[in-house]
């Protein structure tokens, strides 16, 4: 008979920071989201302008 | 941190030229975020150290709240966003002073200095000397003498200010071999050299005035904060084992009116 492979079962406490810092991702990525959507606002047409 | 977030403001509060606000908070946030990158591959690079030093000891990696390699790589990632926001959003030139910034503390300070020389704070206080720079050219987009000087004064601030602290935690470096000054040339050497810098501190303080850059309300109060840290180190000097319930405090004591000076010298105002 063919041996089923192991699978990694997460604890309890696992699973909540998992949680944790899928919504702190989320979060992050959400600001950056508004933060360039917000100075493109700001710059205009000048947002494509990146001197050095 | 907070320092970093500070002197980056004033760097670019103080840049001729007018920088919108958002794009200000922008530049002052990778700045922050940076500052965070470095903290954390130095708490990574750093973990063997932190867990026999009592003040570092209860850090998330000594800890085993969070695994080395996942600390790498949160710290890798928030230096890679934060360089490249700021060089999408503001300017490429302050990101690569951004990323350098980064690389010296963590390749040249902690992995290299810390460990090998007891001029690892002299020279590796250039890390946390570049904000206002940074400051400066996100709002200029180039650097001139004004941010250099503000440069100098946290870059000479820093020894006196780290040794005034490794005085007290020396047994602490010892026992990490962590080749302080106080740990390899003693604590009467450290005090002598506490003197010395925060005396060369003072015109050093001072020079954004002398050059003609800030008003003189900024030249009086430079040279009145560096009387008052030449005072505190010239206590912490002569007082000796006999006093050493006040010898804490007085350190204590230099440690605050330097970051306040510091601080102080950074708020000018330009010269019409």
């Amino acid at each position: 008979m063919e041996e089923r492979p192991k699978r990694i079962i997460l604890t309890d406490e696992q699973k909540r920071r998992r949680r944790a810092r899928s919504i702190a991702i989320a979060l992050a990525l959400g600001a950056l989201a508004v933060l360039f959507y917000v100075v493109t606002l700001v710059k205009g047409p000048a947002v494509l302008n990146r001197p050095l | 941190m907070s320092l970093v977030v500070f002197t980056a403001l004033v760097g670019v509060m103080i840049a001729p030229g007018h920088l919108h606000p958002v794009i200000g908070f922008t530049a002052l946030l990778c700045i922050a975020v940076g500052a965070g990158a470095a903290g954390v591959l130095n708490m990574w690079y750093d973990a063997d150290i932190d867990a026999v030093m009592r003040r570092t000891s209860a850090r998330p990696i000594p800890q085993g709240r969070i695994a080395p390699g996942e600390a790498l790589a949160f710290g890798i990632v928030l230096a890679a966003f934060a360089v490249g926001v700021l060089g999408l959003l503001v300017s490429w030139l302050a990101a690569a002073l951004l990323a350098f910034t980064i690389f010296f503390y963590v390749a040249v300070y902690t992995a290299w200095l810390k460990r090998w020389t007891p001029q690892n704070i002299v020279i590796g206080g250039a890390a946390g000397a570049f904000p206002p720079i940074i400051g400066w050219v996100a709002t200029t987009g180039s650097i001139s003498l004004e941010p250099c000087l503000l440069f100098l004064i946290i870059f000479c601030w820093t020894p006196p200010h780290f040794w005034s602290l490794s005085l007290v935690r020396a047994d602490d470096y010892a026992r990490a071999r962590v080749p302080m000054l106080p740990v390899v040339a003693g604590p009467e050497e450290t005090r002598r050299q506490i003197l010395l810098y925060s005396i060369g501190l003072v015109p050093i303080g001072a020079a954004p005035w002398l050059f003609g850059y800030a008003h003189t309300i900024y030249g009086v109060t430079a040279f009145l904060a560096g009387a008052l840290m030449v005072a505190f180190a010239w206590r912490v000097r002569c007082e000796r084992e006999g006093s050493a319930l006040s010898v804490p405090r007085t350190i204590s004591s230099l440690s605050q009116s330097s970051i306040c000076s510091s601080s102080s010298r950074c708020c000018w105002s330009r010269v019409a």
